[in-house]
């Protein structure tokens, strides 16, 4: 029996226009000798979830006034076209049977819509897309890919009509671009957009083919006598595998501190190179590299000032917003700082004192007020945080730098003695810098975390395995909010 | 008004005799119910078929032309009473609502309806959320039909079918007097098809004319002796007189050649099963099946001797009944058995007891029994669904949630808040948005038992001392009976439990329709009734209104009061504001209007800092906002993906109050963008301008001197 239908599934999240490409497929089947049929499961899954919307065109020169009896729903290898919005959508196509490699054409969006799992993780929670072009190679008869959102951004339609123009490319349905414009004008839904939107995805199909390499990290070069002689310094210093690493972070603590500053950080990687060889692929110099760096810029009051009132920043703000070259706006910072913050950025000596007063912490409390909005882009706060980030000159001198840089060095002790006798635990022991994160109570909290695990090292030295219950306890401490299951896994290691 | 306009659809329901209809299913029902002269309709939204009752409201005009009465019902068992007026009068009625909840609250009219019997013809509209997508739990309406005897069409999914069931149904309905279901799958309720459409009918007898010329007959009424009456009636009359509409009308269909093998099959699930049919090579598109099938466009009764006419002489027989238990198998087996025959009846034994039967699930079923009753019909196997171990690692679930920018969630946000500070609490949920508070990121919520019942679900919890138990309900359930068996019900029983009513101007999650206490005025509707009043008015004293949900620290305050509080009795918070998405829709025209007019106008967005953002996610377990997401980290020396902000941001504030009250983050920054820029504006930009780039200069300058 000749098999006449073509059959179309679309995946898309809720609120992508999943319903109007829907409609304009209809519009364009009917249009064009075809018997159509369409159906949809919306409901909930509209609120932000994935949805299917599926389409029989039946040709009407075969029906001799009868009408098709035509699927609901996709059925196991019988499906020609398969249209995802995004990456992983397209990846539950092909785990629910959509894709066949006799038969489906599948066109997906490379961009990534992350699912709540994957966005509220501590840490790194993201699926790996590499996996999706994997499948879709070994499961399609071919694949269309590509980032569907940045063809968006760029024409300012919404996505349905980048997927249109990315099937009409495919010439699967064998009908001509007009055919599909025709559809668009028909729905008489902000065409001029859609039309827009339909173009560059018709023209964008196609240039993409597979996964985005991730770039590797190049050396900054020098520009002022000072970072050349620093450059000089790593050069000597370092193995060449992490000097990029450590010339950016001697370019980013010039930056937040000075050049003295630079050279503490080489000062204090000197004894890890020296535990560290070729043979172990210079990892424990380039993750203490890392980690060292961002903890010595780690982020205070004055740091945040300086990030903000950047000119740079100000221009990725208006990139950020889409806010077009020459139109105004106006940003302003949420920002509160507690009598904490305050005592931080004090010298040593009045910082203890407020520490220990606790009508004085109070007093700072009122004086400080609730959280309060900075409109950076106003001329006062612009100033007041130009004097704060002009105030790191005097960081040295405060209680947080002394506390922090404690912190730093013995750690740093920590990792170089460990190194000596185990290696890949000092390895796992450097990588838990990466635990610490936030600000206010976020930020106490990963550094108690931090601690417990330094604190679980110690304990797990000498022993079998140490290296691997260290990363499963610093994964468990990423990925654990509050401190209960790290207190837990800690507490089982004994 | 709706979420979704259909004005530019009920144009078609206009169309005359011959004309071709195309559009959505719910929309052919409509279009059914018009040509079938009905005079009253009612019902309660919810999915799948919140449109149905969209487009009556925005078919008010042309219903009314017609002399068609037409109410958005309080809830599913104020329609089922609607149905009262067919009793006494011939006028025919249509109710509908999304089963099998709605038909669990209309059980108790539905049954007076059934006892008593009707003379014009009732229908039942249900919108059967069963499978993929569905939003409750999964139960058959078919049980309902049976204890109460209300017939259950279930049309094959096509348009002349379904259109032609809502005709032939009200005429059973009277042939029987007994109201009559019809059952609509999710995907059939959005079917995009065609029909041939005939006039519209006025109804032969209005309600009007009911008013004026009343009737009464106490047989009708649900009472001792009538009561017993009814019971006799529906075997002894009823029931025969509908076997006789359904056997001479021949609502029931049979497809394909005969042989020694059958199927038969709820006709919802035909199209289904000829296309896994044709999938093995066994059928065509047009159903021209090897082997004959037997398509129940009626579920309920089944005809007896259509049963015994189709089994005899086949070995075995398959039932394709989805859902369970597995009712038809059981009254097939009994028909067989009644008349002897010796045909086998398969069905669950190797049908899968639960779940939607897709056309894999089909497929498979279809294969196993043709394989071992019929195997001289070659049939190919379905292909194997492809093995992806390390793709289905990475794929993520996307369970449902708020929308961006909902003005629910800063309640949950402030609630997860408070408990941190005062220790987990027992929370009842109820029916609505509001109940995705139990899916990441907020975890929150113990039980649901149904719409307006979050209240009452938590009535056992009476506090003797320590914790009270929180229960939220929405606006939706508050109207819908949340009222009298929660709040009403608390204040009788002394309770001292908290209840958060919110109150989003909408049934937004059924798609946006009006209710009482709706902040929009509406022509046909009378709505600004107050939550607060109606509360108090029921004996409550503790009340707290927040007119703004997005103020978190308010919110806080009011939900810990609510717990800590002295004052005996249920304590009740109102929380309102709009729901975002219908006030998305009510702005976005205006904003785009203001801007192309050139007519000054701000628009607020979001943003985070890259740069100062440190990864931790901490503002996202706060929030769940679809704009809130993750961007790689564009530090090359930090490996975790920062914050980010995408361009659907409409600006509600939380992130920023969630920044001040909790994560002290600054990351996050509020950005205003002017259009069409006043010469104010231009003026004090430019000086400003002039000033903070002197200085950017300034520094920078010196910065880069200093620099790497």
């Amino acid at each position: 029996m000749e098999r006449r239908r073509i059959t179309i599934a679309i995946l898309a999240l809720g609120g992508q226009g999943g319903g109007v490409l829907t409609d304009w497929l209809v519009s364009l089947g009917e249009a064009n000798g075809y018997f159509v049929q369409a159906t949809s499961v919306p409901g909930v899954a509209q609120r932000t979830g994935s949805t299917v919307y599926y389409l029989e065109f039946f040709p009407e020169d075969g029906l001799n006034g009868r009408q098709p009896a035509l699927a609901l729903m996709p059925a196991p290898g019988d499906v020609d076209i398969v249209i995802a919005s995004e990456l992983m959508e397209a990846g539950r196509a092909i785990l629910r049977g959509f894709v066949t490699p006799d038969r489906t054409r599948l066109i997906f969006s490379t961009h990534r819509v992350y699912a709540i799992s994957e966005k509220s993780a501590p840490g790194m929670g993201v699926a790996d897309g590499t996996k999706v072009f994997e499948s879709a190679l070994r499961n399609s008869k071919s694949y269309i890919a590509f980032d569907m959102d940045a063809v968006c951004a760029r024409t300012g339609s919404a996505i349905n009509a980048v997927m249109f123009g990315a099937l009409a490319a495919s010439g699967t349905l064998a009908l001509p671009v007009q055919a599909f414009e025709v559809a668009i004008r028909a729905c008489g839904f902000t065409v001029a957009a859609n039309l827009a939107g339909f173009r560059a995805g018709f023209d964008s199909a196609g240039q993409e083919t597979g996964p985005r390499e991730a770039t590797a990290l190049i050396a900054p070069m020098p520009t002022t006598a000072a970072g050349r002689r620093l450059r000089d310094r790593a050069k000597a210093l370092l193995p060449s595998p992490a000097l990029p690493i450590a010339l950016e972070g001697v370019r980013r603590l010039m930056d937040y501190q000075d050049a003295n500053y630079a050279e503490l950080y080489l000062d204090r990687l000197a004894p890890i190179v020296a535990t560290d060889s070729a043979a172990n692929d210079w990892a424990l110099t380039k993750e203490v590299a890392r980690g060292l760096a961002v903890w010595m810029s780690y982020e205070d009051a004055m740091r945040v000032a300086q990030q903000k009132i950047r000119a740079a920043r100000i221009n990725s703000v208006r990139h950020e917003i889409r806010a077009e070259s020459g139109q105004i706006f106006h940003i302003a910072e949420y920002m509160h700082p507690r009598w904490q913050e305050l005592r931080d950025a004090l010298p040593a000596g009045l910082g203890k004192l407020l520490e220990s007063s606790e009508s004085l912490q109070r007093l700072a409390g009122m004086a400080l007020g609730k959280g309060r909005k900075v409109r950076t882009s106003s001329v006062r706060w612009f100033l007041v945080l130009a004097l704060l980030a002009a105030y790191r000159r005097k960081r040295r001198s405060t209680l947080r730098y002394l506390r922090e840089q404690a912190q730093i060095g013995s750690w740093l002790s920590e990792v170089s003695s460990t190194a000596k006798s185990e290696y890949a635990l000092a390895l796992e022991l450097a990588r838990c810098q990466n635990v610490i994160k936030g600000y206010g109570e976020t930020h106490e909290r990963s550094m108690r975390k931090f601690h417990s695990l330094i604190a679980a090292q110690k304990r797990l030295r000498g022993g079998p395995d140490g290296a691997l219950v260290l990363n499963s306890l610093r994964q468990v401490a990423i990925m654990d909010p509050d401190e209960t299951e790290l207190g837990r896994a800690v507490a089982a290691i004994v | 008004m709706a979420e979704r306009s259909f004005e530019k659809e009920v144009e078609q329901l206009r169309i005359g005799a011959g004309a071709e209809f195309r559009g959505e299913g719910i929309l052919a029902v409509t279009k059914a119910l018009l040509q079938s002269g009905v005079a009253y309709i009612g019902g309660y939204q919810g999915a799948p078929i919140s449109h149905l009752m969209d487009v009556f409201s925005d078919a008010d005009e042309l219903l009314k032309e017609l002399g068609v009465h037409f109410e958005s019902s309080a809830s599913e068992a104020a329609a089922a009473a609607m149905c009262a007026a067919s009793v006494n009068y011939p006028l025919r009625g249509a109710v509908a609502w999304k089963s099998v909840v709605g038909t669990n609250v209309a059980s108790d009219a539905l049954s007076n309806i059934a006892s008593g019997g009707v003379i014009g013809g009732v229908m039942v509209i249900l919108g059967e959320d069963y499978g993929e997508g569905s939003s409750i739990m999964q139960e058959r309406s078919h049980a309902f039909a049976m204890k109460s005897q209300i017939w259950l069409l279930d049309p094959r999914p096509n348009l002349p079918t379904i259109v032609d069931m809502v005709e032939r149904g009200f005429e059973l309905s009277e042939a029987s007097h007994t109201p009559v279901m019809l059952e609509l799958r999710v995907r059939a309720c959005h079917l995009h098809g065609r029909f041939l459409a005939k006039d519209n009918v006025r109804p032969r007898f209005t309600v009007q004319d009911a008013l004026e010329n009343p009737v009464r007959d106490t047989e009708r009424i649900v009472l001792p002796p009538a009561n017993f009456l009814h019971e006799r009636e529906k075997v002894e009359a009823r029931w025969p007189a509908a076997i006789r509409f359904i056997q001479e009308r021949q609502l029931n269909e049979r497809f394909g050649r005969d042989g020694e093998v059958g199927i038969i099959v709820q006709g919802g699930l035909y199209n289904t099963l000829n296309r896994a049919l044709e999938l093995m090579g066994c059928s065509d598109s047009f159903g021209d099946a090897q082997l004959p099938i037997y398509v129940l466009n009626v579920t309920y009764p089944l005809i007896p001797e259509e049963v015994k006419a189709f089994c005899s002489g086949k070995r075995a027989v398959l039932i394709l009944e989805e859902g369970q238990p597995e009712f038809i198998e059981h009254e097939l087996n009994t028909i067989l058995r009644r008349a002897d025959l010796q045909t086998r009846i398969v069905g669950k034994e190797i049908l899968p007891r639960a779940g939607e039967y897709t056309a894999q699930v089909v497929w498979d079923g279809v294969l196993r029994f043709l394989r071992e009753w019929s195997p001289k019909l070659a049939v190919r196997p379905a292909p194997a669904n492809p093995l992806e171990p390390a793709l289905s690692k990475e794929v993520p679930q996307r369970p449902a949630g708020f929308c961006t920018g909902c003005p629910e969630r800063p309640i949950f946000t402030a609630l997860k808040l408070v408990q941190r500070e005062l220790g987990e609490h027992h929370v009842s949920a109820d029916i609505g948005c509001h109940l995705f508070s139990i899916l990441p990121p907020f975890d929150i919520g113990n039980t649901t038992m149904g719409y307006g019942l979050g209240s009452a679900g938590a009535s056992a919890f009476r506090r003797i001392s320590g914790k009270r138990p929180i229960a939220v309900m929405g606006d939706g359930g508050f109207w819908h009976n949340g009222l009298s068996s929660g709040v009403g019900n608390a204040v009788f029983n002394q309770d001292d439990s908290a209840t958060i009513v919110v109150d989003n101007g909408y049934s937004a999650a059924t798609g946006g329709q009006d209710i009482l206490s709706s902040a929009a005025d509406s022509r046909s509707r009378s709505t600004k009734h107050s939550i607060e009043r109606a509360v108090r008015g029921i004996g409550v004293r503790w009340i707290r209104t927040i007119a703004n949900t997005y103020d978190l620290a308010a919110m806080r305050k009011s939900l810990k009061e609510s717990l800590t509080t002295k004052e005996p009795g249920p304590k009740i918070i109102v929380a309102r504001s709009e729901c975002m998405l219908n006030k998305q829709r009510r702005l976005r025209p205006l904003f785009d209007a203001a801007r192309q007019s050139g007519r000054r106008i701000v628009r607020t967005r979001f943003g985070v800092d890259a740069e100062t953002c440190t990864g931790d996610h901490a503002c996202i377990r706060l929030s769940g906002c679809p704009s809130l997401t993750i961007k790689p980290n564009p530090d090359p020396l930090k490996i975790d993906p920062v914050a980010h902000i995408d361009n659907s941001c409409v600006g509600c504030g939380l992130c920023g109050e969630v920044s001040h009250s909790e994560v002290l983050c600054p990351s996050f920054y509020e950005a205003k963008i002017v259009f069409n820029p006043s010469l104010w504006d231009r003026v004090s930009h430019r000086m400003r301008s002039f000033i903070v780039e002197l200085a950017q200069r300034f520094r920078e300058r010196r910065e880069a001197r200093e620099a790497y």
